[in-house]
């Protein structure tokens, strides 16, 4: 019941319009906008190039779900690539912090951006790509919370020869079977996150336990489930139930009353968004968190937030950032305060996860010093490290895969709570290098650059 | 997870998940059924009256409170629509009133997002309705074995409302013979539109007694109700108890596929309402034409 909403941010004064009027001409005439049109003419079209950077702005289309079952995800990761695009415009201390090559805007001109409602599904996440492509001559497009849209728009994104940057996306296949020539994802692996958990399971918990898996039925859900079992087998666990259900499940009973009944020891809870939220506060309902340990292979953005610590104590969780790196990581600690200072909120992982694909695209686009797809796509291809909100990362060229450490978390009780935010204890910053796996692990076969 | 101890439990819940799809529909099915207007915002206002609840319970504390909020504010909501914009619908083509209904369900949810944001709004169930209760064979919820309870007295009172006073003997008048009722010195448009507000709040009633089992958000109107549309075309269109019937047969097919594989639930739940349309175009107790 809901419609795609395409929400420009084009609040652009008479006065401003003046001035970027001039800063056309001006720019015209200089010698830098000289060598960047003769680099043009060297290329040939592709995508939107050279039409879509030929102004005095570039065009970046956001396509999140705002409705549905990942919408709060989904506004998080607004909020991100929001305080990105207005640190790159502003040539921010933060963004140059993480690539000295950053400066104001890219290639000197200001990103303008919109946004779209992607309700999380494919088809509308593909017409969305398709709308600022067509209508905005975008750049560059990002965004999603589920690895269906991702998967989708990236093969939307080799069609159209137009850079995309998925969101919020942990199936393997995102860059694996299905990886792209022009997609880059932050996210790692779901099989990465099972790595780095599932040995932490297994030393808290024990060996030779049986596990019941609550499973969302679609490509994320079914790769971190298998993921999960590959891991979990080292220390002798086993599955007691796989209990798989469709995206946007309001009651859970009946999963849950099968898992109660399967003798499990273990909750591995691979559900996300409003569904995690749902089946987290159901399996409370019925006494089955009291009988069982609760995991969480990819943990949810504002999960203990809805759920409460209560809920979420000594529960284990693998994740992208939490906000209290910010005692390891001085970039963590700028990033919070910017969007404590903007939003006065903590920032989820999923903001954290837009603001850093917004910067690194940015360093790609400098480093190759133009616009042409190609030059941007090799210049990512190049593996140059920058500095993260979680320390030091590259791209792998091989599979566009962002090598990058798994965070590991774990549930505070109420009482150790430092503040209202503070629920989650830093247990470990796994290295990505020794911990994800190889570029051809699951089936990546790149497309061509033009 | 085949065996007799999940089969016992299975079907206890299927009972109890039909309770509250029986509830929802029975609003629907009763608009329907009257008013011949198929009612598409009604998800939007069984999600409405969860919020209202919810806002009515951060200020008293009070479930009851909540209750009495939700299920009030939507009957109110309900007859402001009805007065406002459907009566300018009854004699319009079926697509028109769709699109109409659909468009408030639209606004409706959009109004509750800027109001409340994505994030979930819930509420804890009642202090005599809180922890679990063991049935000997299972545990259970008992927040869930109250909704049984609370859903068969709402559908009661609804049941003595439209078949045993004098009110459910002119809405049934109405529906017969508009014209006669009318001519007979009642004012048919009034009582149509205390039914819709009838209707509305009973889903009103539903969307806030189903909060302390599943948290709120402003779209979860949506997916509700494409299965209560599921439970009135298994029912019978326009048929109340069609909409009982209907509701407690989806809660057991939802249960007990999801014993074997809970992926096909779903599927099963359309498949049935697939196999009733074939054999009976009516639905189980509907009848042809208004019920």
């Amino acid at each position: 019941m809901t419609g795609t909403k395409n929400i420009l941010n084009a609040n652009v004064s008479r006065r401003a319009a003046l001035q970027g009027g001039a800063g056309v001409l001006a720019g015209a005439l200089a010698p830098g906008e000289l060598i960047l049109s003769a680099r043009a003419a060297d290329n040939p079209a592709l995508g939107t190039y050279p039409e879509g950077s030929s102004g005095p702005s570039v065009f970046v289309g956001i396509s999140v779900p705002r409705t549905g079952t990942y919408a709060a995800a989904g506004e998080d990761l607004i909020k991100g690539y929001q305080l990105a695009i207005e640190h790159l415009n502003d040539g921010s201390e933060l963004m140059q912090k993480i690539s000295p090559n950053i400066k104001k805007g890219v290639l000197g001109k200001e990103v303008k951006y919109g946004i779209a409602d992607s309700e999380a599904k494919p088809n509308t996440a593909v017409q969305n790509f398709g709308k600022f492509v067509s209508d905005n001559k975008a750049i560059m497009v990002t965004g999603s919370v589920s690895s269906a849209e991702a998967v989708a728009n990236n093969k939307t994104a080799d069609r159209e020869k137009v850079i995309y940057l998925p969101g919020i996306s942990g199936s393997n296949d995102t860059t694996g079977k299905d990886c792209a020539r022009y997609s880059f994802r932050e996210c790692f692996y779901g099989q990465t996150a099972a790595k780095a958990l599932a040995p932490q399971l297994i030393s808290t918990i024990g060996k030779n336990k049986k596990v019941a898996y609550l499973t969302p039925d679609y490509t994320y859900g079914h790769t971190v489930q298998k993921s999960m079992e590959e891991y979990l087998k080292d220390g002798g666990w086993t599955t007691a139930t796989d209990q798989v259900s469709p995206l946007g499940t309001t009651d859970f009973s009946s999963y849950l009353l099968n898992v109660a009944n399967s003798g499990a020891d273990v909750v591995v809870n691979i559900n996300f968004g409003r569904d995690a939220v749902l089946s987290v506060k159901q399996a409370k309902q019925f006494g089955i968190l009291e009988k069982m340990t609760l995991a969480v292979p990819y943990n949810t953005p504002f999960l203990a937030k809805e759920v409460g610590a209560d809920t979420m104590q000594g529960v284990l969780a693998a994740t992208d950032y939490w906000w209290t790196l910010e005692e390891k990581f001085p970039l963590a600690k700028m990033f919070n305060d910017a969007f404590r200072a903007k939003y006065k909120s903590v920032p989820e992982w999923s903001a954290n996860l837009a603001y850093m694909q917004i910067a690194m695209w940015a360093d790609a686009i400098e480093r190759a010093k133009s616009f042409y797809p190609p030059d941007v796509i090799k210049a990512y291809e190049a593996g140059a490290k920058v500095q993260s909100t979680v320390g030091e990362v590259y791209f792998r060229g091989a599979d566009h895969q962002l090598v990058r450490p798994v965070v590991i978390e774990r549930g505070k009780k109420p009482a150790d709570m430092k503040g209202p935010d503070d629920y989650y204890e830093i247990v470990e910053v796994v290295p990505g290098a020794g911990l994800m796996q190889a570029p051809d692990a699951f089936g990546c076969k790149m497309g061509g650059y033009t | 997870m085949l065996s007799w101890p999940n089969f016992l439990a299975q079907t206890f819940n299927g009972l109890v998940l039909g309770a509250l799809l029986a509830l929802l529909s029975s609003g629907l099915t009763i608009i329907y059924g009257t008013l011949g207007v198929l009612n598409l915002a009604h998800g939007a206002m069984f999600m409405v009256g969860g919020y209202a609840g919810v806002v009515a319970y951060q200020y008293t504390g009070s479930y009851l409170v909540a209750v009495a909020a939700g299920a009030g504010f939507v009957l109110l909501l309900g007859i402001a629509m009805e007065q406002i914009v459907i009566r300018h619908f009854y004699d319009r083509p079926d697509e028109d009133q769709i699109l109409v209904t659909f468009g408030l369900g639209i606004v409706y949810v959009e109004v509750v997002r800027f109001l409340f944001g994505s994030l979930s709004q819930s509420m804890p169930p009642p202090s005599w309705a809180a922890g679990i209760t063991s049935l000997g064979f299972m545990i259970y919820p008992t927040y869930r074995l109250a909704v049984v309870g609370i859903v068969a007295l709402a559908l009661l009172v609804l049941y003595l409302v439209l078949y045993r006073s004098r009110l459910g003997m002119i809405v049934r008048a109405g529906i017969e013979d508009s014209v006669m009722v009318d001519s007979l010195g009642i004012n048919i448009m009034r009582v149509f539109m205390v039914v819709f507000g009838i209707g509305s709040m009973a889903a009103g009633f539903a969307g806030i007694v189903n909060v302390p089992i599943a948290p709120i958000t402003p779209d979860i109107g949506e997916s509700i109700l494409v299965e209560a549309f599921v439970v009135v075309v298994i029912g019978g269109v326009g048929s109340f108890p069609g909409a009982i019937l209907g509701g407690l047969i989806a809660g057991e097919i939802l249960s007990l596929t999801s014993m074997i594989d809970p992926s096909y639930s779903q599927v099963m739940l359309f498949a049935v309402m697939t196999l009733v349309l074939m054999l009976r175009p009516h639905g189980l107790l509907g009848s042809q034409g208004r019920a």
